[in-house]
């Protein structure tokens, strides 16, 4: 009798174990397909033998300057910014569980967003400096939220609605900003804001891979401990968490990749919102959800990229494509979690 | 004891009252006199009262009285339309702000700019009100399935999501048109600074069938919020109140969108000040709101105007930068459990 029950968890187990193993060699092989898509796909599409040798470093007219300058870099892009996200995205959702506290709802994105705006469109910047004032408030809006939010108790519901609403604020000024500007900059700003890869350079991507390599590495790492703060404060503590040090160092890692990914491409919509549900569904319950969520992300974004460069008549940033496939998604899974009766 | 409590509140609300009436003829001075030009007081008062039409003070004057006259609708609108949200959802967070009716009438104006090619006032409010309508009943359905009923922050997140959604539709429907780009880079923030005679009449209406549906259904109201049942007990047809209500509260807000574009917050501000000064009953706070959001927006056009000299910061900016802080000021209040 107790050898069927330890066998049937055992063989539970290994059942999810072989899933999760399945799923993400199969997300790792989506996203390597996509990447090798975004560099042979073009107006002139060029064999993958040429791209290939234009990679290693061989000069061929016409490919070397389409591979190496415009291809290479919007699908690196592509790829660590939709990594980025979705980590970021999954990490928030987990730590305050509910599926619908992603950065982009909850302020953090908005917080970035500002700053970059008003870098673009009134000084004019660009480059490493517009991700440093990205970077740092983004950093200053999600410590302003969580600081407020924990006068008290903390709650996660508490954080989400002040999260909203610090959000309402930073949308009015990203909008007054984009009254103030003049004409020719607004289709460019607009782009941005709904998330954009058009015209990037390899030097505007920068730092973005180390950057989204450590810090995501910190989140992947903290996986378990994520998963027991998902238990809730009390429980969590009592399993020896340092409940207010783990959620600090997640906090800061989770918006140092949504800063860094926004001020390279603008916020992508829903990429944050969506990798991490439908991470979750693919690799299964009580699986490590936080490489699955970098995965999905990442494919996301290229395949969005994708299909905004080449599906219609008029090419739409990536940003429209995502919101426009996230939206019907988004409502799907707030039908179903309220009816669960998940929320907060 | 109940008599002297009655009295007590009449007192209280009479006081509101004055200073309410003090206050809008206090803002109506100031809106017309303050701007890129400051006119003194008394020139306003002339140019109103005296047919000296011919300096060109009185002729700015006469340029501010539209905005003026709209702001103390539309802000009345607000007001109202916010508490009735607020009543009919027991829920201290509904605003057409947060439950994303904003951004549902801006989608349709919008798809209405770019494919029906409209151009007319009265497509305009047709649309608007349309989006707004379909938004709220969305949000509002989504925001209450489940365990618990609507809860603030179910309503929040469905308002926030569905926001989030529309507007990536908008986008999609603006990037490629740059003429719809630039007309609704005007409209998404909201501004009382566009209204035109024309746009007032068009919108008024709509306004005072809102005000008199509104007005006709706050005694019912009043017994709705203590429960169904006790209600239903009072004679009150709980269905057709709540839903003659919310139509009230969305042609409020969703007419006033169309003129003025997505003004946020004042339908979450005034209620919740009213309800401090003089109590939860919605019989006096939903006039006072009209009152309340008359002067809240006013004064926010008028300090936009200041803010923003030699232009202006339109005043939909201003509401978002008052009304903001209030909304986390009520979400540190609660426990956290409550929500």
């Amino acid at each position: 009798m107790k050898n069927d029950m330890q066998s049937a968890v055992m063989s539970g187990h290994r059942k999810r174990r072989r899933r999760f193993i399945f799923s993400t060699s199969l997300l790792v092989i989506t996203v390597i397909s996509l990447c090798i898509l975004a560099l042979v796909l073009g107006r002139t599409p060029y064999p993958l033998e040429t791209v290939v040798r234009v990679l290693l470093g061989e000069d061929i007219d016409g490919a070397a300057f389409a591979v190496r300058t415009l291809k290479l870099p919007r699908m690196v892009a592509a790829l660590f910014v939709g990594m980025a996200f979705g980590l970021a995205g999954s990490t928030f959702q987990t730590m305050l569980r509910n599926p619908l506290a992603s950065p982009d709802i909850i302020g953090v994105t908005a917080g970035s967003s500002v700053a970059a705006v008003y870098g673009i469109l009134i000084l004019n910047l660009s480059g490493q400096v517009i991700s440093m004032a990205a970077l740092v408030s983004g950093l200053l809006v999600t410590l302003l939220i969580y600081c407020l939010s924990r006068k008290g108790s903390f709650s996660g519901g508490k954080l989400i609605l002040i999260g909203i609403g610090v959000q309402a604020m930073l949308s009015s000024v990203v909008s007054y900003l984009l009254l103030r500007a003049s004409q020719h900059d607004v289709p460019y700003a607009m782009r941005w804001l709904s998330g954009s890869l058009n015209g990037i350079r390899m030097s505007s991507i920068g730092i973005l891979p180390p950057v989204v390599v450590i810090f995501g590495g910190v989140i992947i790492l903290l996986g378990k401990q994520l998963k027991i703060l998902e238990l809730g404060e009390e429980r969590a503590v009592a399993l020896g968490v340092r409940t207010s040090l783990i959620r600090s160092v997640l906090i800061i890692c989770a918006v140092v990749l949504i800063a860094f990914s926004t001020s390279v491409t603008g916020p992508i919509a829903f990429v944050s919102f969506l990798s991490g549900p439908i991470a979750g569904k693919i690799t299964g319950k009580g699986a490590p959800a936080e490489f699955a969520s970098a995965l999905v992300g990442a494919s996301l974004v290229l395949g969005a990229d994708l299909m905004g460069q080449f599906a219609f008549s008029t090419s739409y940033p990536v940003g429209v494509i995502t919101g426009i496939i996230g939206a019907p998604y988004l409502l799907y899974l707030l039908i179903g979690m309220n009816r669960k009766g998940g929320v907060a | 004891m109940q008599p002297l409590q009655k009295s007590m509140r009449n007192k209280k609300t009479i006081a509101v009252l004055t200073l309410g009436v003090i206050l809008i003829f206090a803002g109506i001075l100031a809106s017309l006199s303050y701007g890129a030009r400051v006119i003194p007081f008394a020139e306003v008062l002339e140019s109103l009262f005296h047919e000296r039409a011919d300096s060109f003070n009185s002729a700015v004057v006469k340029e501010r009285i539209p905005r003026t006259v709209f702001a103390l609708m539309a802000g009345a609108s607000l007001g109202v339309s916010g508490s009735l949200m607020q009543a009919i959802t027991r829920n201290p967070i509904a605003d057409p702000s947060i439950l994303g009716v904003n951004t549902g009438a801006s989608l349709s104006v919008v798809l209405g700019m770019a494919f029906l090619k409209i151009g007319s006032l009265h497509e305009y409010i047709f649309l608007a009100l349309a989006g707004a309508a379909v938004t709220a009943v969305f949000v509002y359905t989504i925001g209450s399935l489940g365990h618990g009923g609507a809860t603030p922050i179910k309503l929040a997140l469905a308002g926030a999501a569905t926001s989030a959604a529309l507007s990536s539709l908008v986008s999609a429907v603006v990037l490629p048109r740059t003429d719809v780009m630039n007309a609704f880079r005007f409209w998404q923030v909201g501004s009382v600074g566009g209204a035109t005679w024309e746009g007032i009449y068009a919108v008024l209406p709509f306004l005072l069938i809102g005000l008199i549906l509104a007005i006709s259904v706050t005694p019912s109201l009043d017994a709705l919020a203590l429960g169904d049942d006790l209600a239903t007990g009072l004679g009150v047809r709980t269905g057709l109140i709540r839903l003659s209500s919310a139509a009230a509260g969305v042609i409020l807000c969703g007419a006033t969108t169309a003129i003025a574009g997505p003004i946020g917050f004042v339908g979450l501000m005034v209620p919740h000040t009213m309800k401090l000064l003089v109590g939860p009953h919605l019989k006096l706070t939903v006039p006072l709101s009209a009152i309340g959001g008359g002067i809240l927006l006013t004064f926010a056009d008028v300090i936009g105007r200041l803010l923003g000299s030699p232009s202006e910061l339109e005043s939909g900016i201003v509401t978002a930068f008052i009304g903001a802080p209030i909304l986390i000021f009520i979400a540190m209040k609660s426990k956290g459990r409550g929500l």
